[in-house]
């Protein structure tokens, strides 16, 4: 009876493959796509009113105040990503070179690297609150310790080191990541290659930029990638070290926490927003789906197959 | 070239990688301890008094003074926060698996209709930021009757985790052989008996990296809880941090405490099993 052997069969795959199915379309997909049909409603608190087209986008883009919020908290992100792209991603490249070569000590040193990574940001955000606190934070003691007093600030409380403060302590938290994703990467250079190189040459820089760099393209790609992805969706360092506004005077703010603002309320303003905030999630999602789907393709041209 | 410049350019050759060996471990070891430092003076801070961390911010302190420890331990809600937080990622991480290993198990060894189409549906979850789709989950979980409860957070960090779990895991039953299946399907083993005691077991290694790599995502997560939970009986580790750091905001030495208190869970298990961490957290970037 093939028929029948089939039928169970049927029925035995779609027992296990329905289940998963079923919860994905609901909480993920579903979710998603509501997402984007609420930006085009009009929202009274939780309620969802009239079509009203495009003028939740047209409020945050060019709507003011909502406009210059958009913009500073959008040039925000930028910073943030090119900033850790340098820090995190750079520094990441070179500790990962330097564990590579195995020297003594190397299991320790990668153990050490990757520990902040497993914290939760809170605790980091948190930490790093308390250190650079004006009178009593560990940082400004050190500063005045080693008689470089005058270097003490405020570091939290002003405009001009409040964002520099939050991206260092994000870098201390994440280095480790990227450090142990192209340490994978250099550990799958196939070791003739590198012996071939050094008859060729003394030269570290030869080597980096020739064989290391090029070859560890794919974890670059992924690294990058990522990076971009959670510089836009910052939000849970700024909301613990700078508070929901962006304080001071919004010169920490980020899209992330703009979005929290506009769709759940703040301090100041219970206000809900839910148009205007959806409006802010749809154009944040197209705008890293974009980009990070150009950086793939164009990434991953350079990358070269072993 | 004579002997002697052979040489001479030998013990050139040798210095130079002395001095560049010498130049490695001096950056790695600079690195290791600003990795540590912040840490160490976390936990010495967790015993000292607010004048002792203003006055001597980086000497060893008493360690039998645990007055700070015991009123982060008695005074606050820190022991329910730290068994949400177990209930919550536990619940989590048991369902991720077993709906996890069920897809990954129907895609990888039958073959049948829709199959690739399937695959793709979960690889557009593991692209999708689900936190930008906050607004319709808070709006699905309150007609759902669960906003406030830690239902809500299970729900969220299962759709989380499935797409990843199914991807890796449908990659490892892939390469694994067809032979012993083969031989039990002719001796009449049923599809379910064959997946349960012959396959199952073989996948267990992938098993350990897929958990690892959602279990300190959800562990250490902020996000949801902040939209979802108000009552602070509810109320998961992180979340329950901010509500504590919030009432002992001038006493340094408790604020130490309770974050060494809460850091120090994670702290211990991942030395003990670094080397599990570091291969499931970054198995995601690694090809």
């Amino acid at each position: 009876m093939p028929s029948m052997r089939l039928n169970k069969r049927g029925f035995w795959i779609a027992a296990l493959v329905v289940p998963p199915l079923a919860f994905v379309a609901l909480f993920v997909v579903y979710p998603i796509l509501s997402a984007f049909a609420y930006a085009f409603f009009e929202w009274r608190g939780l309620q969802r009113g009239d079509f009203a087209g495009f003028d939740n986008f047209a409020k945050v883009l060019f709507t003011e105040p909502y406009a210059t919020w958009t913009r500073n908290a959008f040039a925000h992100n930028i910073i943030v990503f090119f900033a850790l792209m340098v820090l995190q991603n750079g520094l990441g490249f070179i500790l990962a070179y330097c564990l590579w070569r195995e020297l003594p000590g190397v299991r320790i040193h990668r153990v050490a690297v990757f520990l902040p990574v497993v914290l939760s940001t809170i605790i980091v955000g948190f930490l790093w609150k308390l250190f650079l606190h004006p009178l009593f934070g560990v940082v400004n003691i050190s500063l005045r310790g080693i008689g470089l007093g005058f270097l003490a600030q405020p570091w939290l409380g002003q405009n001009s080191t409040a964002l520099a403060a939050l991206i260092l302590a994000n870098a201390w938290h994440m280095v480790g990541f990227p450090t142990l994703v192209f340490l994978a990467g250099m550990q799958r250079i196939p070791s003739e290659m590198l012996d071939a190189v050094r008859m060729e040459t003394q030269s570290e820089w030869v080597k980096i930029s020739q064989i290391v760099w090029p070859l560890v393209a794919p974890s670059a790609t992924i690294v990058f990638t990522l990076l971009f992805v959670g510089a836009f969706n910052w939000f849970e360092l700024p909301y613990v070290m700078a508070g929901i506004d962006g304080s001071p005077f919004g010169s920490t703010d980020v899209l992330g926490l703009y979005f929290y603002r506009t769709a759940f309320g703040s301090v100041s303003s219970s206000t809900q927003d839910f148009g205007a905030g959806s409006a802010l999630a749809v154009l944040l999602f197209l705008f890293i789906a974009l980009v990070a789907s150009i950086m793939t393709v164009r990434l991953r041209k350079r990358e070269i197959e072993l | 070239m004579s002997a002697a410049d052979q040489a001479y350019y030998d013990r050139r050759g040798l210095l130079a990688t002395l001095g560049r060996d010498g130049l490695i471990q001096i950056i790695l070891i600079a690195n290791t301890v600003i990795m540590l430092a912040p840490i160490v003076i976390m936990v010495f801070s967790a015993f000292k008094t607010s004048n002792q961390i203003f006055q001597t911010p980086f000497a060893i302190p008493d360690f039998t003074a645990i007055g700070n420890l015991a009123k982060i331990w008695t005074e606050t809600n820190f022991l329910r926060y730290l068994a949400n937080s177990v209930v919550v990622t536990g619940l989590s991480m048991v369902l991720i698996l077993v709906l996890g290993t069920m897809a990954a198990y129907a895609v990888a060894r039958y073959e049948f209709f829709g199959a690739s189409f399937i695959l793709l549906f979960f690889l557009a979850g593991l692209t999708l930021p689900l936190k930008l789709a906050i607004i319709p989950l808070f709006i699905l979980m309150r007609d759902l009757g669960i906003l406030n409860n830690q239902l809500s957070l299970i729900i969220v960090y299962v759709a989380m985790g499935l797409p990843t779990t199914v991807f890796i895991l449908t990659g490892f039953i892939r390469t694994l052989p067809s032979e012993l299946e083969d031989a039990a399907r002719m001796d009449g083993a049923s599809e379910l008996r064959i997946m349960w005691s012959i396959m199952l077991p073989l996948v267990r290694p992938a098993m350990v990296i897929a958990a690892i790599q959602n279990v300190v995502p959800i562990w250490n997560d902020f996000f949801f809880p902040l939209i979802f939970i108000q009552n602070d009986d509810l109320k998961t580790l992180p979340q329950g941090l901010t509500t504590f750091m919030g009432e002992y905001n001038t006493n340094f030495g408790v604020l130490f405490a309770g974050l060494t208190l809460s850091a120090a869970p994670i702290i211990i298990i991942y030395i003990v099993l670094s080397r599990q961490f570091i291969n499931g957290m970054t198995s995601g970037a690694i090809k």
